[in-house]
């Protein structure tokens, strides 16, 4: 399987997202997860699961204290799928 | 930016209770009268969301227990187990816990939650793993965060997403630590030890079962989940409290493995805070062979259980996923769920109220936990409750 690259993985985390989220809403790469989008921490941790499966990484919970915005996640997932 | 700026949700979150007019998260026992009974606000309240599983708490021995080491001993031991806080009784429990699980060592710690602390933070540090279950308590996943260890997820009670994790880890088993619960605290469901264990063998990894919930209910001898899954031998580390069914407060941890000596000097939160009170120490020395005797007291638990869950079934509440002493009836909204709670409380029944982010899946939980000191009587009643309030509430 080919390695994705930064804009797949934009891509996937963002229809990703949106199925958690009620509102229809304007997802960038500076949104903030928690204050932008209302991902309260019940959802975030779903999201991670899904996130886990999608790409078939780890995405420890120590890891999302640095993570705020949706391009900080993204790029977290690169790198575990890099390393 | 000032300290109390990032307690704005909770303040926002009182304040809408305030509106409401009810504050279930600060109910007050006026006078606690029996293991089931209490008077709050003025009246009598059947209690049906305590952790009184065996209704020991008022229990003569384990009372007289109490005052005769208040007499001896003291009110309390003012210092920490590895300083001044090891009395006699303390190693004498430690050995009993050991005995009662044919287990090599129990290590007492001052409160269950502080066993959880104590025994994550000492077995994995950075580097390491810790994979859990997404339906963990507090404690487990507060002791993952200050090992600083790599915390992993699998969804609640899925051997399936557990199996997928363990793949993933790969090597890095060799130093991961798996945590389960025995009966989960807010559902009432019971983990798939036998699934667990099987892939523990299979992937490696070392298990931690904690038996907060379990402990007294499960098993011929009460010893909880891994006893009655017939798996004891492939739990490396079984956790647990006295503040549920041994009536009393403080925690524990009991396993064979000849590291655990080392854990006395390695556990801040084993060395850092005071050791249980002398009289702590003995109720639960004193409730301890009555939990493991207590055969009697485990049948009727079961039996009060089924009769309430199957009362509420029969009567259309959605419940968690099977029996057991805790019965979770999952409600809609928070503001119908306050109003449920509110009005089972004016009509002399308490249960706990749970809302997300500690009820799994967002939804809003009634919690009722069961005793074997509740009557058929008593039962009848919380049932009858649930029918009531649920009929006023929707006229
Ligand atoms: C699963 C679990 N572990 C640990 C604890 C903590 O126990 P303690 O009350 O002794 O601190 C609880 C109690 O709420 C629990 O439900």
């Amino acid at each position: 399987m080919p390695v994705p690259d930064y804009a797949e993985i934009l891509a996937d985390v963002e229809d990703l997202i949106r199925r958690f989220i009620k509102n229809p809403v304007t997802i960038e790469e500076d949104t903030e997860l928690v204050n932008g989008l209302g991902l309260d921490s019940l959802l975030v941790m779903e999201v991670i699961q899904e996130v886990e499966d999608r790409f078939d990484i780890f995405f420890p919970l120590n890891t999302l204290a640095e993570i705020r915005t949706v391009k900080d996640f993204v790029l977290q997932i690169q790198r575990e799928i890099g390393g | 930016m000032g300290l109390f700026d990032k307690l704005a949700n909770i303040a926002a979150a009182r304040q809408g209770l305030e509106a409401f007019g009810v504050d279930p998260f600060n109910v007050v026992i006026e006078e606690i009268l029996s293991p089931t009974e209490a008077r709050i606000g003025g009246q009598p309240v059947l209690l049906a969301g305590t952790n009184n599983y065996l209704g020991l708490t008022f229990d003569p021995g384990c009372m007289a227990a109490a005052c005769q080491s208040i007499n001896a001993e003291g009110t309390g031991t003012t210092g920490s187990r590895m300083a001044n806080g090891t009395y006699a009784g303390h190693l004498k429990l430690e050995e009993e816990l050991a005995t009662f699980y044919d287990c090599r060592k129990g290590i007492v710690f001052s409160t269950g939650f502080l066993a959880n602390l104590g025994m994550i933070t000492a077995l994995a540090g950075p580097g390491d793993a810790i994979l859990i279950d997404a339906d963990c308590h507090a404690s487990i996943y507060d002791g993952c965060r200050m090992s600083g260890a790599d915390i992993i997820r699998f969804r609640h009670n899925s051997a399936i997403d557990m199996e997928k994790k363990l793949k993933r880890l790969g090597a890095r088993t060799e130093n991961t630590l798996i945590i389960v619960e025995g009966i989960y605290s807010m559902l009432g469901d019971r983990a798939p030890l036998k699934d667990i264990v099987a892939l523990k063998r299979q992937y490696g990894g070392m298990l931690m079962v904690d038996e907060a919930h379990s402990l007294g209910v499960l098993g011929e001898k009460g010893r909880g989940m891994a006893e009655d899954a017939k798996v004891e031998a492939d739990v490396d580390f079984i956790v647990g409290t006295f503040s549920k069914s041994l009536g009393g407060i403080g925690g524990f941890c009991v396993g064979n493995h000849p590291g655990l000596d080392l854990i006395p000097y390695a556990s801040r939160p084993y060395i850092f805070t005071a050791s249980p009170s002398p009289a702590t120490i003995a109720s639960t020395r004193a409730a301890l062979p009555l939990l493991r005797d207590g055969v009697a007291l485990r049948k009727q638990v079961w039996e009060n259980a089924t009769s309430l869950y199957t009362r509420l079934q029969q009567m259309g509440f959605k419940l968690g996923p099977e029996i057991s002493p805790v019965i979770a009836v999952r409600l809609g909204a928070r503001e119908e769920s306050l109003a449920f709670w509110q009005v089972m409380l004016n009509s002399g029944v308490y249960v706990n109220l749970v809302l997300p982010p500690a009820a799994p899946s967002n939804s809003c939980l009634l919690r009722c936990s069961l005793s074997a000191a509740h009557t058929p009587a008593q039962i009848e009643k919380i049932a009858e409750v649930f029918s009531t309030t649920r009929a006023q509430l929707a006229g």
